[in-house]
Order: C-alpha cells, then sequence, then structure tokens
C-alpha cells in the first residue's frame, strides 16, 4: 500500500501475541440525536446530518459509548497510557458513510505491531487497531484504522 | 459555508483548492462538547489540576476535535455522500486560545472505469495562527457510483 503521507522509513514489524486478536463485537445504533449531537460538536451544520440521511466522516469515533473492555482487543495486556500518543486515524467506507437508523455490528482486531526508532532516542511502538463494521445484511460498510504509538519516553515534547 | 453540490456543476481538477475556514478560538467547552460527543473523556483535555500534574501547562485540545471539524470541511466542500476514505495524521498540539484554519486541495482525479464514474483525491491541513501544523489529512471521494470503496487495487 503505497496511500500518501505514508511514513516513508521502514518499520521493524513485531511478530508479538498481540497480532490478530480481536475484541467481541459489539451493537452500534446510528441514532439521529447522537449524530446531531456529534456534527454540532464538530461545527458541522450541513443538512445530511440534520436529516440523518449520512454521518459526519468521522462519526464512528462515537462507538465508544456502545463498547466496553470485553470489546476492546487489548484485553487485559498492560498498556502504558500516560506514554501512548494518538498518531494517525483512518475511516474507509464502501458506500455513502452510514444513516440514521442503521445498526452497525462492530469488531476490533489488533492488526499490525511495529517499532521506530525515535530521532531522539528511545524506541516508538506503533499499534493499529482496525474496526470493521457491518450492516443488518452482514455486508462491511466500513473500516476504521486507529494508529497509537507508545513511546519509551514520557509522550510530552 | 453553503452546502454544495456533490457534483457536476463545481469544477473539480487537480490543483483546485477549497475556500479556506478559520475557526472560532478553540475553548475548553469545545473541548468537552466533543469529549460528551464522541464518549471519549480523557480528563487532560478539560480537567486543569490533572493536565498540570501530567506535565502540561493546561488542558489541550482533543486531537479528533479538529479532525472531525476537518472531515465536515471535506464533506461539504466534495460531498457528504460521495466521501469514501478520510485519513488524519496528528501533529502539533493545539491549546485553548488557537485559531485554527482548514484548508484542502485536490491532488488527484481519475476517471472511470465505469462511464461516468470519478475519484478525487485531496489532502488537507489544520493550521494553527503560529503556522504549526495541528494535523494533515487525506481524502478520496467517488462520483457517479454508490458502492465503491475508493480502494480497489490495494
Amino acid at each position: 500500500m503505497n496511500a500518501p503521507g505514508r511514513a516513508a522509513a521502514q518499520p521493524q514489524e513485531e511478530a508479538d501475541e498481540l497480532v490478530g486478536r480481536t475484541g467481541e463485537p459489539f451493537e452500534f445504533p446510528v441514532e439521529l440525536g447522537k449524530i446531531r449531537e456529534f456534527a454540532r460538536a464538530v461545527a458541522s451544520r450541513d443538512v445530511a446530518y440534520t436529516d440523518g440521511s449520512v454521518t459526519p466522516p468521522t462519526f464512528l469515533m462515537a462507538a465508544d459509548l456502545w463498547q466496553s473492555r470485553a470489546n476492546s482487543p487489548w484485553g487485559d495486556h498492560p498498556r502504558a497510557l500516560a506514554r501512548t500518543l494518538h498518531a494517525e486515524q483512518e475511516f474507509v467506507f464502501t458506500g455513502p458513510p452510514p444513516a440514521a437508523g442503521t445498526t452497525l455490528r462492530g469488531q476490533s482486531r489488533i492488526d499490525r505491531r511495529y517499532t521506530k526508532h525515535g530521532r531522539r532516542g528511545g524506541t516508538m511502538t506503533f499499534t493499529e487497531v482496525v474496526t470493521e463494521y457491518r450492516d443488518e445484511q452482514d455486508r462491511v460498510i466500513a473500516e476504521v484504522r486507529s494508529t497509537t504509538v507508545e513511546t519509551s519516553k514520557a509522550a510530552r515534547t | 459555508m453553503n452546502s454544495m453540490p456533490a457534483d457536476a456543476s463545481v469544477e473539480i481538477r487537480k490543483g483546485t483548492e477549497a475556500e479556506p475556514y478559520v475557526g472560532k478560538p478553540l475553548t475548553v467547552t469545545d473541548f468537552v462538547r466533543y469529549q460528551g460527543a464522541s464518549g471519549d473523556f480523557n480528563p487532560l483535555h478539560h480537567d486543569h489540576d490533572k493536565a498540570v500534574a501530567a506535565g502540561f501547562d493546561r488542558p489541550f485540545a482533543v486531537g479528533m476535535l479538529a479532525a472531525g471539524v476537518l472531515g465536515g470541511f471535506a464533506a461539504r466542500w466534495l460531498g457528504p455522500h460521495a466521501i469514501r476514505r478520510f485519513r488524519v495524521r496528528f501533529a502539533e498540539q493545539a491549546w485553548p486560545g488557537d485559531v485554527l484554519t482548514y484548508a484542502g486541495v485536490v491532488t488527484d482525479v481519475r476517471e472511470g472505469p465505469a462511464e461516468g464514474r470519478r475519484e478525487v483525491d485531496a489532502e488537507f491541513t489544520v493550521t494553527r495562527q503560529t503556522g504549526g501544523v495541528h494535523l494533515r489529512g487525506w481524502a478520496t471521494f467517488v462520483f457517479g457510483d454508490t458502492g465503491s470503496t475508493g480502494r480497489e487495487g490495494r
């Protein structure tokens, strides 16, 4: 994959036991009130969101509200959250973003882990978690990829 | 800004720029509103004491807030139903009082393979008043097709 903006440096793939781990599936009903609340929070007053014919591109972030610990692919793996930064976030849709009234079924998995060496020393461990969303007909309608980086030093730069 | 038609009447070619959007100065209320909407209640974005205890001068912006505003900006420009891919990469932190400028440019237009089908790639930046980049974004839009991923050939 050669998406624009991908880091050019050759990362070192980690073959650790976390890769491939999945969380339990969860349901995520796409509600008009939540769409309006989210659209307002991101200063988007487009009528498409007001009527719920489509959701804002990053709306699937609200899936947090429909998940508990069991839905996380991390399980009980200890994470150094104070040294963890959100590096990238990607949303891919197979058609228009989901509309109000859809009930999605999501499942997250740890897709990739790799390390890079920081410019000021220290190791950065990247983790890409993919959440796949299917509609009521079991068609994949979206894939959300979250890339976080855990630094071996404090996150603050 | 007005809602733009998603196709046809707007000429889109490589180099076409969106009219930049300049946000109001960021407030902690903006962060809280986004956190409530998304369910991410990391206290570093609203709790002054916890932000200071973690080594920050004060609460700082949730990255996904500007990412969300950028997503709305991109969708309003080229079509909320046509967007098939949106990616952001976080750079500098943003702080209360910051004024963010959202900008975008078309980087590629592909016609076909089906007749009338068109894919449009665009790149985006969200820049602080200092000139520092808060985040970068990339999006792909597909017109004349209702079932494409915008990622064929992956």
